[in-house]
């Protein structure tokens, strides 16, 4: 556990890549088995405890603290878990802790009424430092800048496998990845591990640079397809079972009984996971309430049916065609399709184009009639390669809508933006009053940042716990994706993924727009 | 009232620390916001005296008045005395009585032993005036000489790199390098341009400071395994780009808040403060046996609450002009 709590504290304070995964190399490589196993777990996000939760940590301090100290604490710090490190008020030495095996099977097997008694015993026994690492640990949410990618590429420094091959397996294993470690050490063979339902790591896209890359690019060497504003998936069809991944490898088959049970074939399939009646996409926000449901319910699945858009194909049957062009694997696609009729997949259709030129035409044209969030371009040439490789996919998102809205209300930030006034409500004019219609915190630079707290800190006229309201006179122009209706919101209106175009310093709240302007983009989608 | 809200003694026309320029100042120390230049008439100890003149010039107010501590001075019948504060050298806390009425203004202040400062001493009043820098319990500092004990660990282990500490220049540095003489560092300590007037003040005052050198005209190299104290805003600057590979480092109370440290792009934050924390705030409360509380710069709402808790009277001062949140000078 001391070891392990060094490391973290290291992670979170050294900003250099380097520096980093020197620390986590030197750590897999000095910590014995199943502790480096457990760190590992710990670093991915892997664990979950299914008592120890962030409710039960506050629960314990707070039989120790006063209330409203607490939440004065967590307002300042800004990060729940470090607020819980700082604050505990018994401090009983440098006893022995745990390890982290210890620790974790602590965790997993004490009843729910003892744990706040262990949790506590810990607390009080560790140093600051390691205080922070057990709360961290027991929260999840490490925010220590180490992706799990970096924790692989650490993984791959360590043993010199190739992060590729350790990708590959990586979603067959389970904690605390003793089969790994064994096959890293050279002491067995690559992990065995069930083919069939098993998550490949997915192909992702840049975005493209208008000014430098359509230049360079020749138009006939790539296809078009719609960005469709759903979920990435992958549907996994093996013998007999069927997989459904998210892009980060969860699985959510049990979410999409609607997709599972009516998949018919045998492939490995990349696409957009959407809601909606016969094939027509929904908004994000019925595909929302699916997503939040672990189980779906039947009248999620009656009202708001699954299905995905497909755009490629990585297993043809038992094939695996990720090295071929994507023009081979498209047409291959389309056979798969025609010889496995399908009720709840669908084949995304490639846009014929002439030019770039003619391409941002149908991109505008999708976008105002359609609502469609952009387009894909992909290299007929690219092998499917997983990762972000450069050169083959494309995104050309659409160009944002934006409003000018009238600040409102300001909240610390969270992270590394703690204790700055860094997230903020804004709204339109309906008459003679401000309404709001989103909230957004990012969109600008530090610079900015510590400008508009400044302003903030001087121009609020109320606070609600955490909540300043502050004069309304500062406009930003807001650029957001879409615009839909919302019951939610006292405007009725809810802007899709909003954020802070340009602080238009100069321009008088007067000048805002009005909710009568945002009716035509709630119109368009 | 004998002092008013903006700690303005009207019965004599004096004001405590006043942000702006005053006919009568009484200054509780040398730090840029409590002590500003302009005023007409300043009050205050030799050390702070010096300081001020250091900084500003020895024009910077109309007239001085020295005051040493403990020795009462009258004014018509208001009596001003003051205490040592503990926060840095000369600083103090002041006592105003008038017709048996007592009112204790901290100024900054710590308990915590100090060889750069004179020892904090306690002032029993009615009316507390207490700053609350880091008025919140998750504060609680730690040791400076266990934070020292991990600066020079992190120097043996990386022998190559330097170690930048930033500190301000007036106090922290000074309190910073006498912590690492006494835990045995007896190598040249290298001194950005900000800091050697100041360091130089307090050797004349009598604060032993060992072997300094500016860190001037010295080959990259050499600084390998170095000590290098320089203010904050220098240590990420392209300043610090003479030194090989340097560990940023950082001295001050907001340190022990991780994603603090993480903003300022600090490597290794050492918690090193020259205020009280939640601990020694409630023990001055508890120790002055006011029955009434002013709380001023900081996070006055947290200590403002506890006091109500106990029965106490107690509201915060929003005074302005005194750093918030972690400016340079106020940690």
């Amino acid at each position: 556990m001391k070891r392990f709590a060094q490391l973290l504290e290291l992670l979170a304070l050294t900003s250099s890549r380097t520096r980093k995964l020197a620390a986590l190399t030197q750590y897999f490589r000095d910590t014995p088995d199943p502790d480096r196993g457990y760190g590992l777990a710990v670093l991915t996000g892997a664990l979950n405890f299914a008592n120890v939760k962030p409710a039960l940590l506050k629960e314990t301090v707070l039989a120790e603290v006063d209330a409203t100290l607490f939440a004065m604490s967590y307002d300042y710090v800004g990060d729940l878990g470090e607020t819980i490190a700082l604050i505990w008020p018994h401090h009983g030495g440098t006893g022995e802790l745990p390890s982290l095996t210890e620790l974790i099977d602590l965790f997993n097997t004490t009843s729910k009424r003892d744990l706040p008694k262990l949790i506590g015993s810990l607390l009080t026994r560790a140093e600051i430092n390691e205080r922070w690492a057990l709360v961290k640990l027991a929260t999840g949410g490490l925010r220590v800048g180490v992706s799990a990618r970096l924790a692989k590429t650490a993984l791959a420094e360590m043993s010199g496998v190739e992060l590729q091959a350790i990708e590959e397996v990586w979603h067959g294993l389970k904690v605390p990845y003793g089969a790994l470690f064994d096959w890293l050490d050279g002491k067995t063979g690559r992990p065995d591990i069930d083919q069939s339902a098993r998550f490949h790591p997915l192909m992702l896209s840049n975005p493209i640079d208008e000014e430098r890359d359509l230049a360079r690019l020749a138009p006939e060497d790539f296809a078009a397809e719609w960005k469709w504003d759903g979920i990435r998936v992958q549907l996994v069809m093996g013998a007999g079972t069927v997989s459904l991944f998210s892009r980060t490898g969860d699985d959510i088959a049990n979410a999409f009984p609607d997709i599972v049970d009516n998949a018919q074939g045998r492939a490995v399939l990349d696409g957009e996971l959407l809601v909606g009646q016969d094939f027509d996409p929904g908004s994000f926000n019925d595909l929302q309430q699916r997503l939040n449901k672990k189980v779906a319910s039947a009248r999620h699945l009656r009202e708001s049916p699954a299905f995905i858009r497909v755009y490629d194909l990585l297993f043809d049957g038992d094939v695996d065609v990720r090295a071929l062009p994507w023009s081979e694997r498209r047409a291959r696609l389309e056979a798969w399709f025609a010889a496995n009729p399908q009720t709840r997949l669908d084949l995304s259709e490639v846009l014929p184009f002439a030019d770039w030129e003619d391409l941002a035409r149908q991109r505008r044209q999708g976008a105002d009639e359609h609502g469609h969030e952009g387009v894909m371009i992909k290299l007929r040439q690219a092998p499917y390669v997983p990762g972000r490789p450069k050169g083959y996919w494309y995104k050309w998102k659409r160009d944002p809508n934006v409003v000018d809205a009238v600040l409102m209300y300001a909240q610390r930030g969270h992270g590394r933006r703690s204790s700055f006034y860094s997230d903020y409500t804004f709204g339109v004019w309906k008459g003679n009053e401000i309404v709001p219609i989103g909230k957004a915190y990012f969109g600008f630079t530090d610079e900015e940042l510590k400008l508009l707290d400044k302003w903030i800190r001087t121009h609020t006229i109320g606070s609600f716990g955490p909540v300043r309201e502050v004069k309304k006179e500062l406009v930003f122009e807001v650029a957001f994706d879409s615009a839909q209706e919302s019951a939610r919101h006292k405007s009725g209106v809810a802007l899709r993924f909003p954020r802070i175009s340009r602080i238009r310093w100069d321009k008088p709240a007067a000048e805002a727009a009005t909710l009568a302007d945002m009716a035509v983009f709630v119109a368009a989608t | 009232m004998l002092l008013d809200r903006n700690l303005h003694i009207r019965a004599i026309d004096t004001f405590i620390d006043p942000s702006v320029p005053r006919e009568r100042a009484i200054i509780t120390h040398g730090h840029a916001d409590h002590a500003r230049s302009g005023h007409g008439a300043v009050l205050a100890t030799p050390d702070t005296i010096a300081i001020m003149q250091t900084r500003y010039g020895v024009d910077c107010a109309g007239r001085f008045q020295a005051l040493d501590f403990g020795v009462p001075l009258l004014i018509d019948d208001v009596s001003i005395t003051l205490y040592p504060a503990g926060h840095i050298l000369g600083s103090a806390q002041v006592l105003v009585e008038h017709k048996g009425q007592r009112v204790g203004v901290t100024g900054d202040y710590k308990r915590l032993t100090d060889r750069t400062a004179q020892p904090y001493e306690l002032v029993r009043c009615d009316l507390l005036v207490t700053e609350a820098t880091f008025g919140l319990p998750v504060f609680q500092h730690p040791l400076p000489q266990t934070e020292i004990a991990r600066l020079l660990k992190s120097v043996r282990d990386n022998p190559e790199r330097s170690h930048l500490v930033g500190c301000y220049a007036l106090g922290k540095a000074q309190r910073v390098i006498a912590l690492l003489r006494d835990a045995g560092w007896d190598a040249p300590i290298y001194l950005h341009g900000a800091m050697l007037k100041l360091c130089g003040l307090y050797e004349e005052l009598g604060v032993k400071l060992g072997d300094l050198r500016p860190a001037l005209d010295v080959p990259k190299a050499d600084f390998a395994g170095q000590i290098v104290i320089a203010p904050p805003s220098a240590i990420r600057d392209r300043w610090s780009r003479r030194f090989p590979d340097p560990v940023v480092c950082q001295a001050s109370g907001w340190m022990s808040v991780k994603q603090r440290a993480r903003q300022a792009l600090v490597e290794l934050p050492l918690v090193i403060s020259d205020h009280c924390d939640w601990g020694e705030l409630q023990q001055t409360v508890h120790e002055t046996e006011a029955a009434t509380v002013w709380v001023t710069h900081g996070r006055e709402d947290a200590l403002v609450y506890w006091c109500r808790q106990q029965g106490l009277e107690a509201e915060p001062l929003h005074l302005q002009g005194f750093e918030d949140d972690g400016g340079e000078e106020a940690a």
